[in-house]
């Protein structure tokens, strides 16, 4: 494994999946903001929560990057596509699984059965985070294909 | 359908940045989130049928009182039925012991205080103006949410809502005494939005918000005659301050006529610098130097990206309004249309806007002892374009879409910039300025205004060079410091302006254009008139009388419009109006160190 290209493009990858992200909610395509998402799990100031969720997110973005680099070393090489395949599932995975299961595990985040209570506050995303936003999932697809593909594309093996 | 209610049948709550307006009726009118100058969510206030409103009121016929909590924008309107009695909370949350907060909350809370009675709710969300039919869709314990919108809003209920056929949310219940019923609006502008709980939690928020209010009003320095109302009126200024920025709305609304059926409908949910050194002056007066400082604040950061120009009217944050535009699918008030969003005034030019810039902030910077290098450049260059400019005719004070003219008020204002300059010159405070070039061309203000905008046969100054004519804004001339009170030739304008500009005692027409236009008396000209008569222009009784007829132009909660119809005292254009509330706080200011 390459590391330096690893820990460079993973880096950029998940800037640019926050941005992209960032994007759709400033084009009114999605409301859902990951970083908030990610930084009220430590925090209930919504401002220092913005904050430490960034720094969660580039740093859920490196570690998933290891995901990726993983199955180029098994399926023989980097590459665009490659990398936009990987995208697709790990976005179809976060839409339809991880999202939806987020209520049993996020600190703050009300369940659709129970409501909220005081010290569980936050909308649950639904099944495909649609209580976000009709586009989102549009949004975490672009998001993650432009992920996959910058990792395909700029990634090297060693040698 | 809704009925439109009346103006003053309405009270304002807000959380600093936005505001609703409530009818007698229990009847949300007005709401734009998330800020003041968004797009409405509800419009009733604007178009009964398609606004959108949020009703909470007893079914069948109800009397109705209210009132704010001592100390607070929470609004209690008590129904009385032939059942039972109920009272309604109404408030924009805010603290509470959760830190985790929606970006607003319009909490209401019907609470039935004897005997029983049949309650509807009926929630019909209509945003943009009305151009959108909110899709309002159930979501179980998390509530009903609107989508179709770029935030989220989601109601929260104890009782259930049934979908009617025209898209809105109904319910009927009933309430025994000691029983309550909540209700939770809540906007987010991102995911995953907070959802805040209702019972005891809800009670905690509606108290924090009260004690937040009441720790704010209780701060207030003035202690006189007319504490009740000028706290109230400080309460509005606080209603209409933006938290986050500092600016002070000349109100939450638009388009209220002027006129009713006319066409004199401006949006007025923008800064106008020209009320600056008011506000500065009714901020520092009651104590909030805070409020005053951030205001000036804005002031500065307003101006720093037009500069040596600066815009007669920004937005909360500082921006130029969006382009005027008609909203032909509203109805109007009471049909007076066309409904307008943005405001046209954006560009004209008002020299006055200066000196009354300039005049704030002197006010803030004579007590600060020092002036940094930025503020330094900041007035040097707003000097130095008074000095070019002042002999250009401009719009004036009233913002008049017709030709330019030379408006005294606006010359005295170029007078007063010029002079509030020389004087931190003098005083050190403020470095390189041309200080003999900019007196000169003071002294030479003052030498036309004195020859040119005083009528010898009228015996009194005029509203603009050569017209016989007289303009309410001529009161403010001793506020400024440019002439004095008991002067003769201020005697004989305030004998003038009663003739021709006070219908009736309490109220000053704005100036003599404003009869065949058909417009009501401006609300703030009756406390310049209050100030002036304490200030020295009169004696402190007529002053005090003055004073208490205007007060009659507010509605039995204190709130004012900008104006108000002779005979019958109806409330006419925007509402609540800040500079009418901060004329009121500086004339009770005045009468206060008025002698007996």
């Amino acid at each position: 494994m390459n590391g330096l290209s690893w820990l460079v493009w993973g880096f950029a990858g998940s800037v640019v999946l926050t941005v992209v992200m960032a994007a759709g909610q400033g084009l009114g395509l999605t409301r859902m903001s990951i970083p908030y998402l990610l930084g009220t799990w430590v925090s209930a100031d919504r401002d220092r929560a913005r904050v430490v969720g960034i720094f969660l997110h580039l740093m859920n973005g490196w570690l998933f990057s290891l995901v990726y680099v993983a199955a180029f070393h098994v399926w023989g090489g980097s590459a665009w596509w490659k990398g936009a395949l990987i995208g697709l599932v790990h976005a179809s995975f976060v839409l339809s699984v991880a999202l939806p299961a987020l209520p049993g595990l996020h600190p703050r985040m009300a369940s659709e059965t129970e409501g909220p209570t005081p010290v569980r506050l936050l909308e649950p995303p639904g099944f495909l985070a649609l209580h976000y936003g009709v586009q989102t999932p549009v949004a975490v697809m672009v998001g993650h294909l432009a992920f996959g593909i910058i990792l395909g594309t700029f990634y090297r093996p060693l040698g | 359908m809704m009925a439109q209610a009346q103006i003053s049948d309405h009270a304002a709550i807000g959380d600093g940045r936005s505001v609703a307006l409530v009818s007698k009726d229990g009847s949300v009118d007005w709401l734009c989130w998330p800020r003041f100058d968004s797009p409405s969510v509800f419009a009733a206030l604007l178009d009964g049928e398609r606004g959108g409103a949020w009703r909470v009121a007893p079914a069948g016929a109800f009397g109705t009182t209210r009132r704010y909590l001592d100390g607070t924008n929470v609004l209690e309107t008590t129904f009385h039925t032939a059942t039972g009695t109920a009272v309604l909370t109404d408030a924009m949350t805010y603290g509470g012991g959760v830190t985790l907060r929606p970006a607003h909350e319009l909490l209401r809370r019907v609470a039935c205080t004897g005997g029983s009675l049949l309650v509807d709710a009926r929630f019909e969300p209509r945003p943009d103006y009305g151009r959108v039919a909110g899709r309002v869709r159930a979501g179980g314990v998390l509530g009903a949410k609107v989508e179709g919108l770029r935030g989220e809003l989601t109601l929260r209920s104890g009782v259930d809502h049934v979908a009617s056929s025209d898209g809105a949310l109904t319910a009927r219940f009933c309430l025994r005494a000691g029983e309550h019923a909540d209700f939770s609006l809540c906007w987010d502008d991102e995911a995953p939005a907070v959802l805040l709980p209702l019972g005891d939690a809800a009670r905690a928020r509606l108290d924090a918000t009260v004690s937040a209010w009441r720790a704010w009003a209780g701060a207030m320095r003035y202690r006189g005659e007319f504490e009740g109302q000028v706290r109230r009126s400080a309460l509005v200024m606080k209603l209409l301050s933006c938290a986050p920025s500092g600016a002070l709305l000349a109100a939450p609304t638009t388009s209220l006529p002027e006129r009713v059926g006319g066409d004199l409908n401006w949006d007025y949910r923008y800064c106008w610098l020209r009320d600056a050194a008011f506000a500065t002056r009714a901020y520092f007066a009651l104590g909030y130097l805070e409020e005053g400082r951030a205001f000036c604040e804005w002031l500065l950061n307003a101006t720093r990206l037009t500069l040596p120009q600066v815009r007669v009217v920004y937005d909360e944050y500082g921006q130029p309004l969006p382009r005027e535009r008609a909203l032909w699918h509203l109805s109007g008030y009471w049909g007076s249309r066309p409904v307008r969003v943005g405001n046209a005034a954006s560009e004209q030019l008002q020299l006055d806007t200066y000196g009354e810039v300039i005049d704030a902030l002197f006010q803030l910077l004579m007590g600060a002892g020092r002036i940094d290098r930025t503020m330094q450049k900041l007035l040097r260059e707003l000097g130095h374009f008074v000095a070019e400019h002042w002999r250009e005719p401009d719009r004036g004070i009233w913002e008049v879409r017709g030709a330019p003219k030379h408006y005294t008020h606006s010359r005295v204002l170029c007078w007063t910039a010029l002079d509030r300059l020389v004087r931190l010159s003098e005083a050190g405070l403020l470095e390189r300025l041309p200080v003999q070039r900019l007196a000169a061309e003071r002294d030479a203000i003052r030498e036309e205004v004195e020859a040119r905008g005083f009528d010898e046969a009228l015996f009194s100054y005029t509203q603009a060079y050569g017209e016989q004519t007289v303009d309410a804004s001529l009161l403010l001339l001793p506020w400024y410091g440019y002439a004095a009170p008991d002067s003769p030739r201020m005697a004989g304008t305030w004998r003038r302006l009663r003739e021709r500009l006070e219908p009736e005692p309490g109220l000053i027409y704005r100036n003599e254009e404003s009869f065949p236009a058909g417009e009501g008396a401006f609300g703030i000209c009756a406390f310049w008139a209050a100030e002036f008569l304490a200030r020295g222009g009169g004696s402190r009784d007529e002053a005090r009388a003055l004073f208490q007829h205007a007060l009659e132009s507010a509605n039995e909660l204190g709130l004012f419009a900008e104006e108000c119809a002779p005979g019958s005292r109806s409330a006419l254009g925007n509402y609540p109006q800040a500079y009418t509330h901060v004329g009121l706080i500086n004339a009770a200011c005045a009468l206060s160190e008025a002698r007996a």
